[in-house]
């Protein structure tokens, strides 16, 4: 049992809007949750990197190419920020990369869908990254400190990565000629429901929201946040003459916001199961990245060692 | 945990000239110049410095959280240290 005072102290603390740092008291519990869920943030931004990768070599443009990889590089930073937080709360690298690796540890099942067209990259900008900044945006004033200040980091720098994504959609969309239109048309098809998807179950379905609230680790709820993900999007996919794929999406006077139809849990179920187009080739991938460049790190460490040893030599 | 886990160093950062270094975040690196050349390009990758120093984690010696009532009591108990605990007549303006 923890201690009913300091359990009471540490909601006050939270109440008034204060942060929490690494080495305050917390409950276990809040610790628990803060490590699973900064965990999978971090993987998400590792793994996210394999769908976009997958253009870098065939980007029409060295400029379009230039771009990807800086945005690539961003995710890369985004996870170091993000394990950098985890570690803090007394959690390993190693011991999480291993969950990754293992297929123990969750990511954002967005990443297990295929970028089978130039015009998924622009999707994945525009939809994905927008999605996420949503998310991320509210995150910054979540109540752990280094989760916090992580969040701030990575939001300034994903801008970039929805505006390049939005520019890619209104070369082929809007001015680009009838195939060029039909395949922004199908990767917008592709990447609209998993993009909704992102902010989890819906807030009846949702196990632990309530006590993540309390402790505001999560500021908004899945459905706050997907509702202006949508409100936002919606415009923009009418300004590039897209077709939203929701028969039942229309704009509800009454509440001022757009209605739309019912998710496919079960498709969102699947392919947080493991059963997604991809989530096998992901973990392959991440498994020989690791492998491969188990020489790289041990021939590093073996370097350093030595050149310290020959420091304290040439000090005797 | 495999002995070639490389150790953790926190990144401090001067952003530009004339401000002080601060703590932007930890990387792993094998030895010092890794740490500094990571930190370049995660940490300052627009522009965001023009210093960069690197500390191995383990050589950080922090104070404790418990120790807050003893760094903060001397400050609370000695409002004389603050300007605002004198009286200046309004008449001899701003001091
Ligand atoms: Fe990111
Ligand atoms: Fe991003």
């Amino acid at each position: 049992m923890e201690n009913q005072a300091l359990l009471e102290r540490f909601q006050n603390y939270v109440d008034a809007e204060n942060k929490i740092e690494a080495k305050d008291w917390m409950p276990d519990g809040y610790r628990k949750t803060l490590v699973r869920q900064i965990a999978q943030h971090a993987h998400s931004e590792v793994v996210g990197m394999l769908p976009e990768g997958n253009w870098i070599s065939r980007a029409p443009s060295l400029r379009r190419k230039a771009i990807l990889i800086s945005k690539v590089q961003d995710e890369a930073g985004h996870g170091l920020y993000l394990y950098s937080a985890c570690e803090t709360l007394g959690v390993e690298r190693d011991a999480l990369i291993e969950e990754l690796l293992s297929g123990k540890a969750k990511y954002s099942s967005i990443f297990n869908y295929p970028t089978v067209s130039w015009a998924d990259i622009g999707a994945i900008g525009w939809l994905v990254d927008g999605a996420a900044i949503v998310n991320q945006v509210s995150l910054q004033r979540t109540s752990y400190g280094p989760y916090s200040r992580a969040m701030v980091r990575i939001c300034k720098e994903e801008s970039f990565h929805q505006r390049q994504g939005y520019e890619i959609m209104i070369a082929l969309a809007k001015n680009g000629n009838e195939a060029q239109k039909r395949m922004a048309q199908e990767a917008f098809n592709r990447w609209w429901w998993p993009s909704l998807m992102m902010f989890g179950p819906s807030d009846s379905a949702s196990a632990h929201s309530g006590q993540n609230m309390a402790w505001k680790i999560k500021r908004h709820s899945n459905d706050e946040l997907r509702q202006k993900f949508v409100d936002m999007t919606v415009p923009q996919a009418e300004y590039l003459g897209l077709t939203i794929p929701d028969k039942d999406l229309k704009w509800n006077e009454s509440t001022g916001h757009y209605d739309f139809g019912e998710i496919d849990w079960t498709e969102f179920n699947e392919v947080v199961k493991g059963n997604g187009p991809c989530n096998k080739q992901r973990l392959q991938t991440r498994n020989k990245a690791h492998e491969e460049g188990a020489w790289v790190r041990e021939a590093a460490m073996a370097y350093a060692r030595k050149q310290e040893e020959r420091q304290a030599v040439s000090a005797a | 945990m495999s002995n070639s886990n490389w150790p953790l160093w926190e990144i401090f950062i001067r952003s530009k000239n004339g401000l002080a270094h601060k703590h932007a975040g930890s990387l792993h690196a094998a030895d010092a110049k890794m740490a500094i050349e990571n930190a370049r390009d995660v940490y300052t990758r627009r522009m965001e410095g023009v210093s960069i120093w690197v500390v191995r984690s383990s050589d950080i010696v922090a104070s404790s959280p418990a120790d807050k009532d003893f760094l903060y009591e001397p400050a609370n108990d000695k409002v004389y240290r603050h300007p605002t605990f004198y009286e200046i007549p309004p008449e001899v303006g701003h001091m």
